[in-house]
């Protein structure tokens, strides 16, 4: 554990976000708002049935408005390769395969010209039945080869069968969970300039290299004819991670007008089925437990859905396969492709959705033994990894359940559901455990020496508001020894070091140690002393304990939640989350991500729902009025701690990541809640007042 | 082809504005454009001519002689919520306001324009979808398909939206009378006639003629021993349309109900006055068994959609909380 970083004065404290000025100021330029001169001005063209071919395009009198300098149409646009991702192959033959997709675009002067247009394109289809609704028993449901990223579909550890039918309590119940999409504040957004020199992208995206490589691949460049620029991002939360469609659109139009920069920044309602989304879910899991709560047998089993035209199978079992300890365990994943959109990554997929059924089937199981919650998750406390049988490299599940219990005031909490009033207000209180693996991808360093101890570091890294920007020069003023102030920090950019995606929480990680590494090797090439000029480009290294041990942060969830016993709104009274995540590298950017991910699991617990008109394959939320996000009256007090937790395994900072964990397990916390304020269990999400009638 | 232009002129007295709309099939008022606009983004209207209102002299609320407040048109959802003479006297009015929209909304959307919205309705704002209310004889693809948010009272074969306004749910409760301009003169009707409901015409929200312009919403005077409250069940805690709300105003002398109005939101394509509820109430002894036999004579009519079918219960659970805790003496 050579690579550690030894000084640690930068790295841990509490500093402000160094691109928060720029921010508030309006000064920090996010993609739609480069204006380059001359910009032409995109509106793309939805299918307006769920599966089917078009007939027929009449762009005849959106071609005669003043101001349009095209229309695309799967008529006239380039070729692009048979091999490129499907979602990204739009307008490449006459057929539709969702509701929504882009069939063309409009390019005009002016963005009303381009919108007015687009309204005269005629659009004929000859619609094809379509399904867009996932069952548990669908006759296409099919066992995919592996799941995200590179999981096994299927785990079978023991007798799993046996154990249920013999322990002394078993839980059997199937959790719903409806579609989500990710709803950043700031929609996906091109802003793309094709010449004979190259192509220059600024990108809302939480990967500029990804996208650079994606953009050579499709339109057959050299990559280091693309630029990918990306310094400010507003969210992704995985829907930024993949270049989506909306980028191959723009760079298609751009092509028309060479030179010319040309804008797309979609609507709510073309985003929607545009941007990727987190599948709806059914689960099924078992539990069979000895009289004293020991597990001996878990069963999760997972219907979900995916694109007729791709294949992305969210992991929702993989966290049961290593949280507990169980003799017995049975995993399993079943797609159904579907004539819907491609689903993608939101916050922590796979964990989000399957935590939420594991943790609450944990709780209906201590009901069921009349074991607290917290001692029951204790009880069961593996001593090595159950997936890999490796140990962990340090694991706080336990130390956040006891010190939330403690900050909480947990103790003494009477297991009784329903006997608590406060007027017409019924009051429970709920916990539940967070995971997320400590993942590290690869990215390249470079650091040079500017003399009078100063430095530039520059990287491909995206702050998608994470707190990139601050963190990484803490990370690279301790490496080098110097003051955060000394440190010169260039990242968003792909003209820059390649980077990893800023997801799978893996940013700080990936890119610290990329920064480390390189910054080490400067020093000791200059022993300690690098002369102005002086320049080292280092890559990240994998992990050298990943053979060895297992890595993964966890985390406790309370809730206390009040449920109007008039009318079934439910509404989270105060909010507590403990994080066992290593070393934090800035509390202040760390508190936010935190309670970013509580914030949205709040919302999944009690709100967000994408939903279909199943008979048109139609989303029928597609604006943030009908998809509901937490708003700030319904987000309570809400308290995020964490315990200090030394890893010397994970990375040279001895940070695990922190963007995705605080969502895990934050919905279950307040199911968990609304049953023992209310008795009611219910199973499927959002937990909306429609399904907590007739309290009295 | 030219783009079509839209046209855009401000109007500095009430006469231009409404000679300038009425002249024009296309034309429309705008005020504070917080449902307009988003029409004009949506592709829902395609006027020709926008007739800016809040330039007018609509903007006070003056006292009226004997009792009650004149509320101009272009009087903002915000600064009527503030008015200290609403907090005081018709309560109802300032909880329903501010359990609409968000504080940005508010500060622009007047009481005119809130009163003119249009439905919220899913299928109505997506331009894909078949809407009888958009497209006149098109018919209604809600029905049968995602209803949850859908109307239980009042709905046709035609139309099953639901009017989104709280604040025209409080001013149902309050007798509020509605003030208008209009090319053949001005008239004044009862609020809760100034909405109509769909039956075979879904496109026509409202009973005013192309050019009719509110000018003022009055409120007659309040009762010295009037209470009142709005309570709205929604699916998160701000910024968000009413399952169900209901709006109630009790006058209780004696220990008996003298009056008692009852109006509800989020059910019916228009602000639904629960007059069966109040025939039930009004002159009797309050009793908790009452409460609910009135709230059942007001659902007796109602008719589930499928995914709403929980609105009639819900209904009536929050018709009689409202009543309840506005009675709470008479009960105990």
């Amino acid at each position: 554990m050579t690579d550690q970083l030894t000084r640690r004065a930068a790295v841990g404290e509490d500093r402000r976000r160094a691109d928060g000025r720029l921010k508030v100021l309006g000064q920090a330029r996010y993609a739609f708002e480069q204006l380059p001169a001359g910009a032409a001005y995109l509106v793309p063209l939805l299918a307006p049935v769920a599966r089917g071919r078009i007939t027929a395009i009449d762009a005849a009198a959106a071609l005669a408005v003043d101001g349009v300098l095209g229309v695309l149409t799967h008529e006239n646009a380039p070729a692009l390769p048979e091999h490129a991702r499907p979602p990204l192959r739009i307008l490449q033959s006459p057929d539709i395969t969702h509701r929504g997709q882009f069939v063309g675009g409009v390019l005009a002067d002016t963005p009303e010209a381009a919108a007015r247009a687009a309204g005269l394109v005629r659009v004929e289809v000859d619609a094809a039945a379509h399904d867009t609704a996932l069952a548990w028993d669908h006759p296409d449901a099919y066992v995919p080869d592996t799941v995200n990223p590179d999981y096994p579909a299927v785990t079978e550890d023991g007798d799993v069968d046996g154990a249920l039918a013999s322990a002394a309590h078993a839980v059997d119940v199937t959790y719903r969970t409806p579609m989500h999409h990710n709803h950043p504040m700031e929609p996906h957004t091109t802003v793309v300039t094709w010449s004979d020199a190259g192509v220059e992208l600024h990108e809302s995206t939480q990967h500029p290299h990804g996208v650079r490589a994606t953009v050579a691949e499709l339109f057959g460049l050299d990559p280091e004819t693309v630029r990918v620029v990306a310094p400010y991002v507003g969210g992704g939360f995985g829907g930024k991670g993949q270049l989506h469609a909306h980028a191959v659109l723009a760079c298609m139009a751009a092509q028309t007008v060479p030179g010319r920069p040309v804008k797309l920044a979609l609507t709510r309602r073309q985003l929607v089925p545009n941007a990727g989304h987190r599948t709806p879910t059914i689960q099924r899991v078992r539990l069979g437990a000895e009289a004293d709560g020991r597990l001996v047998a878990i069963e999760h089993d997972v219907a979900e859905h995916t694109s007729r035209i791709t294949e992305f199978a969210e992991q929702t079992a993989v966290a049961t396969r290593m949280m507990y300890a169980a003799g017995a365990r049975r995993t399993r994943h079943r797609l159904v492709a579907l004539d819907v959109p491609a689903p993608s990554w939101m916050r922590a997929p796979g964990e989000t959705p399957g935590m939420y059924a594991l943790e609450s089937a944990l709780d209906e199981l201590a009901c069921a033994a009349g074991i607290d919650p917290i001692e029951l998750r204790v009880r069961n406390e593996p001593e090595t990894d159950p997936s890999s049988g490796k140990p962990f490299s340090s694991r706080g599940l336990v130390a956040c359940l006891r010190e939330g219990a403690e900050r909480f005031g947990w103790a003494g909490r009477d297991p009784e559901p329903g006997v608590r009033r406060d007027g017409r207000w019924l009051v429970g209180s709920g916990v539940a455990a967070a995971t997320y693996p400590v993942y590290r991808q690869s990215a390249t360093a470079r650091v040079r020496a500017f003399g009078g101890g100063r430095f530039g570091v520059t990287i491909a890294a995206a702050d998608i508001g994470t707190g990139a920007w601050t963190v990484l020069a803490q990370i690279a003023a301790d490496a080098l020894g110097v003051a955060v102030e000394d440190i010169e920090l260039r990242i968003g950019d792909s003209a820059l070091p390649p980077a990893s995606v800023a997801g799978g929480s893996s940013g700080t990680t990936t890119w610290g140690t990329a920064i480390v590494t390189a910054a080490q090797k400067l020093l000791a090439e200059h022993d300690g002393d690098p002369p102005a000029g002086a320049e080292v480009t280092a890559d990240a290294p994998p992990n050298p304990h990943a053979d060895d041990v297992a890595m993964h942060a966890f985390g406790a969830h309370f809730a206390e939640v009040r449920v109007d016993s008039d009318t079934g709104e439910a509404r989270v009274a105060r909010m507590l989350g403990v994080f066992a995540a290593g070393r934090i590298v800035n509390p202040r950017t760390a508190r936010s991500q935190f309670m970013g991910g509580m914030t949205m699991g709040l919302g999944m617990a009690l709100h967000e729902a994408t939903i279909l008109d199943h008979r048109h394959g139609a989303i029928v939320t597609p604006d943030l009025a009908e998809y509901h996000v937490a708003s700030h009256a319904d987000v309570p007090a809400l308290e995020v701690h964490w315990i200090d937790e030394e890893d010397p395994y994970v990375n040279p900072m001895g940070s695990k990541g922190i963007g995705e964990i605080g969502i895990v397990g934050a919905a279950a916390a307040i199911g968990n809640a609304v049953h023992h304020a209310t008795g009611r269990r219910v199973r499927e999400l959002p937990i909306t007042p429609d399904k907590l009638l007739g309290l009295g | 082809m030219s783009t079509p232009a839209m046209a855009y002129e401000r109007a500095t007295d009430v006469d231009a504005a409404v000679a300038a709309v009425a002249g024009r099939p296309g034309a429309r008022f705008l005020a504070g454009g917080t449902n307009l606009v988003d029409h004009l983004k949506l592709g829902l209207l395609d006027p020709d001519l926008l007739v800016d209102v809040t330039r007018l002299p609509l903007r006070e609320i003056e006292d009226v002689p004997g009792g009650g407040l004149r509320i101009g048109a272009g009087v903002t959802n915000a600064d009527l919520a503030a008015d200290p003479r609403v907090r005081a006297s018709y309560p109802v009015l300032a909880e329903a306001l501010l359990a609409g929209a968000s504080g940005q909304l508010r500060n622009v959307a007047t009481t005119g324009g809130n009163l003119l919205q249009r439905t919220r309705c899913p299928y109505f704002q997506d331009v894909t979808m078949a809407c009888g209310k958009r497209d006149p004889g098109a018919g209604c693809s809600a029905i049968g398909g995602v209803t949850r948010g859908h109307a239980i009272l009042g709905a046709s074969e035609h139309c099953i939206a639901t009017h989104p306004s709280d604040m025209a749910v409080g001013l149902a409760a309050l007798d509020a009378t509605v003030e208008t301009a209009g090319p053949g003169g001005g008239r004044t009707l009862p609020l809760t006639e100034l909405h109509r409901l769909p039956g075979d015409e879904p496109e026509r929200d409202t009973v005013l003629e192309h050019g009719e312009l509110i000018v003022a919403v009055t409120l007659p005077p309040p009762s010295p021993t009037a209470r009142s409250a709005y309570r709205k069940v929604r699916d998160r805690a701000s910024y968000a349309f009413a399952l169900v709300s209901v709006a109630a105003a009790v006058d209780v002398r004696d220990g008996v109900l003298h009056d008692v109005r009852i109006a509800l939101g989020g059910v019916a394509p228009k602000p639904w006055r629960a007059e069966q509820a109040e025939a039930v109430l009004r002159g009797a002894v309050p009793t908790a068994a009452r409460l609910g036999e009135a709230a059942d004579a007001e659902l007796a009519a109602a008719t589930a959609q499928g995914e709403n079918a929980f609105k009639i219960p819900l209904a009536r659970a929050t018709i009689v909380a409202v009543l309840r805790d506005l009675l709470t003496e008479e009960l105990a």
